[in-house]
């Protein structure tokens, strides 16, 4: 089968998602500048998709008959780069040369990187373009499926609800969207910058079918992404509730850390968490 | 000059020819399928046409997931909407990753008309052509729209090609061959040289053969292709006729007379007169009298021609 996907328990998730926080916060803090807080969030998000969910194959990353993830907060590159990594799509040395002139690894995700479909980092575009990859697969009658991570912070974004109208309006139901929650974005809280919530009303009321969960516990990943697959003629609202900075003590629920490298010690401090 | 024919009904029609060889080819608008004739294509292909309502942000997201999915889309509506609308989703979307879009819009320049400034696109070309990688196609009739539309499906990457809602007098005949970042030679002349684009050529061969009258012997150049310029022969023009006049349907600022001048700077310095759009925004009107309020005309074309001529001296 050219795929990867494979049915990894939840243990060896966690382990994944352990390893991928450390490369998060080791990366940044070698770059010196980039966004941990809304990486870690998204850690076990990301890893349900490549390690339970996805069909894909690291060795042939333009293989047509794959499933898309489209990162569209591009700004959380580091963690779809430690995660491809970890599935094979580039070394893990080279997680360390993130943001340097002439690496691959751009401060938010650019397309030129085999396994980044999408260019990011100017937020709220990520939906449209898996309503186009989800269109694609429909005319040409093949199964694989579009999965766009978006935050919240992001719905702020216009465009983001011209997605939400449009994808139900084509009954989409080989795309899913996915909302990481943390509730934080540059300026303060979320409820307090620009109040995003109800975001599954909202959701639900553009069309969508929705799924609240809690998006760092495995098992209720795992079960969404499930039922998503049986949702018919209507596309998915995966709302995940997470916490920013999750698994380090001094980032958690800490809007300096939304787009701030660690110092040193504070990098000894996360690694010494982060076992 | 053999009558009049509609540039966007040209590209509708060449649109749908299209769609029936190449099932690749597909199509979005933004509720504006019936002025932008996106629905030849439509009516016959329905699946594969989308419609995006009025919300060009996400046409133009949508039209970039559907080309990396494979699919060649035409994503089409007026001139001031894309990029106006959608300028950051054309850049990050489809132009960083040169992601194989076509965006054509209709409806461009002053000769919207009676809809007035907000509807007149005069700026929109400086914006895409500022997009590194972006292909600008400004075609001048019916008859080269048809050609560059076909140019466009077949060739990668993004391109942005702008026509007009008028009905315009034909420029070149069924013999003409359209070539991609080539400007057509549509008058041999010595004494200076008409680079013109879309509506424009035709006025400028209007003026050109009229100042022929008058002796004044004018090289006219189509150039259809504002981006990637044809920098040769605007070079061989300065070479050999020493005076230019740039003539567009758009603000002097940033579009076709900008590019000429950044050629010949860097080249052939040249004396130059630019007819097009000062920096003001349109009003409402009707189309040829827009064109007369904002200097638009052959007659202009005939003065700037006449200036630059005696700049050639000093």
């Amino acid at each position: 089968m050219n795929s990867q996907t494979n049915a990894l328990p939840v243990s060896e998730l966690q382990k994944i998602a352990l390893r991928l926080r450390r490369e998060i916060v080791q990366m940044i803090f070698t770059a010196g500048s980039g966004h941990p807080g809304g990486s870690l969030s998204s850690v076990e998000i990301l890893t349900t998709l490549y390690f339970r969910v996805l069909r894909h194959n690291h060795t042939d990353p333009y293989w047509p008959d794959r499933d898309r993830f489209i990162l569209s907060k591009g700004h959380v590159a580091p963690v779809l780069y430690a995660t491809l990594a970890e599935c094979g799509y580039l070394p893990i040395e080279e997680l360390q040369t993130l943001r340097k002139l002439g690496s691959r690894l751009q401060g938010h995700s650019e397309h030129s990187l085999p396994g980044v479909e999408m260019s990011a980092g100017s937020l709220g575009q990520g939906l449209s373009f898996g309503i186009g990859c989800a269109l694609a697969a429909r005319l040409d009658k093949k199964d694989y499926r579009t999965y766009v991570l978006l935050g919240d912070g992001e719905c702020d974004e216009g465009q983001v609800w011209e997605a939400a109208m449009s994808a139900p309006h084509h009954k989409l139901d080989n795309l899913v969207a996915i909302v990481d929650k943390n509730g934080l974005q540059i300026d303060g809280f979320t409820k307090d910058v620009l109040n995003t919530e109800p975001l599954s009303d909202k959701f639900r009321a553009f069309g969508w079918h929705t799924i609240d969960i809690d998006g760092h516990d495995f098992n209720q990943l795992i079960d969404a992404f499930e039922h998503a697959r049986t949702v018919k003629r209507q596309p998915v609202a995966i709302i995940a509730k997470t916490i920013k900075g999750k698994g380090v003590s001094f980032m958690e629920n800490n809007v300096d850390f939304h787009g701030k490298a660690p110092n040193a010690a504070q990098l000894e401090i996360a690694l010494k968490e982060l076992v | 000059m053999a009558g009049k024919a509609s540039l966007r009904e040209a590209y509708g029609k060449t649109l749908l020819e299209l769609g029936k060889t190449n099932p690749d080819i597909v199509a979005l608008d933004a509720d504006l399928s019936k002025s932008t004739m996106t629905l030849f294509f439509a009516k016959e292909f329905p699946e594969r046409f989308f419609e995006c309502g009025i919300s060009e942000q996400n046409m133009m997201g949508v039209a970039a997931g559907l080309a990396c999915c494979g699919k060649i889309p035409f994503a089409s509506t007026f001139a001031v909407f894309a990029p106006g609308r959608c300028f950051d989703q054309i850049r990050v979307s489809i132009a960083q990753s040169h992601h194989n879009v076509k965006i054509v819009t209709t409806h461009g320049g002053l000769t919207v008309g009676e809809d007035g400034g907000s509807h007149q696109a005069i700026e929109d070309l400086s914006l895409v052509t500022s997009m590194p990688g972006m292909t600008v196609i400004v075609p001048a009739d019916a008859i080269e729209t048809a050609q560059v539309i076909k140019t466009a499906a077949a060739t990668k990457g993004p391109f942005y090609i702008r026509l007009s809602r008028m009905e315009w007098p034909l420029v070149n005949d069924e013999s003409y061959k359209f070539q991609l970042g080539k400007a057509a030679l549509l008058r041999q002349g010595k004494q200076a040289t008409i680079i013109a684009m879309g509506l424009m050529v035709a006025t400028a061969l209007e003026a050109a053969d009229k100042m022929k009258l008058d002796g004044i012997d004018c090289r006219v150049l189509n150039m259809a292709t504002l981006k990637p310029i044809d920098a040769q022969a605007i070079v061989q023009a300065a070479r050999e006729t020493g005076a230019i006049v740039t003539v567009e349907e758009h603000l002097e600022h940033g579009g076709l007379g900008s590019a000429v001048a950044e050629v010949l700077a860097k080249t052939v310095p040249t004396p130059m007169q630019f007819v097009g759009v000062k920096d003001v925004y349109g009003q409402s009107g009707k189309p040829l009298e827009l064109l007369e309020k904002y200097g638009l005309t052959a007659k202009e074309i005939e003065q700037a021609t006449r200036r630059v001529i005696t700049r050639k001296s000093l």
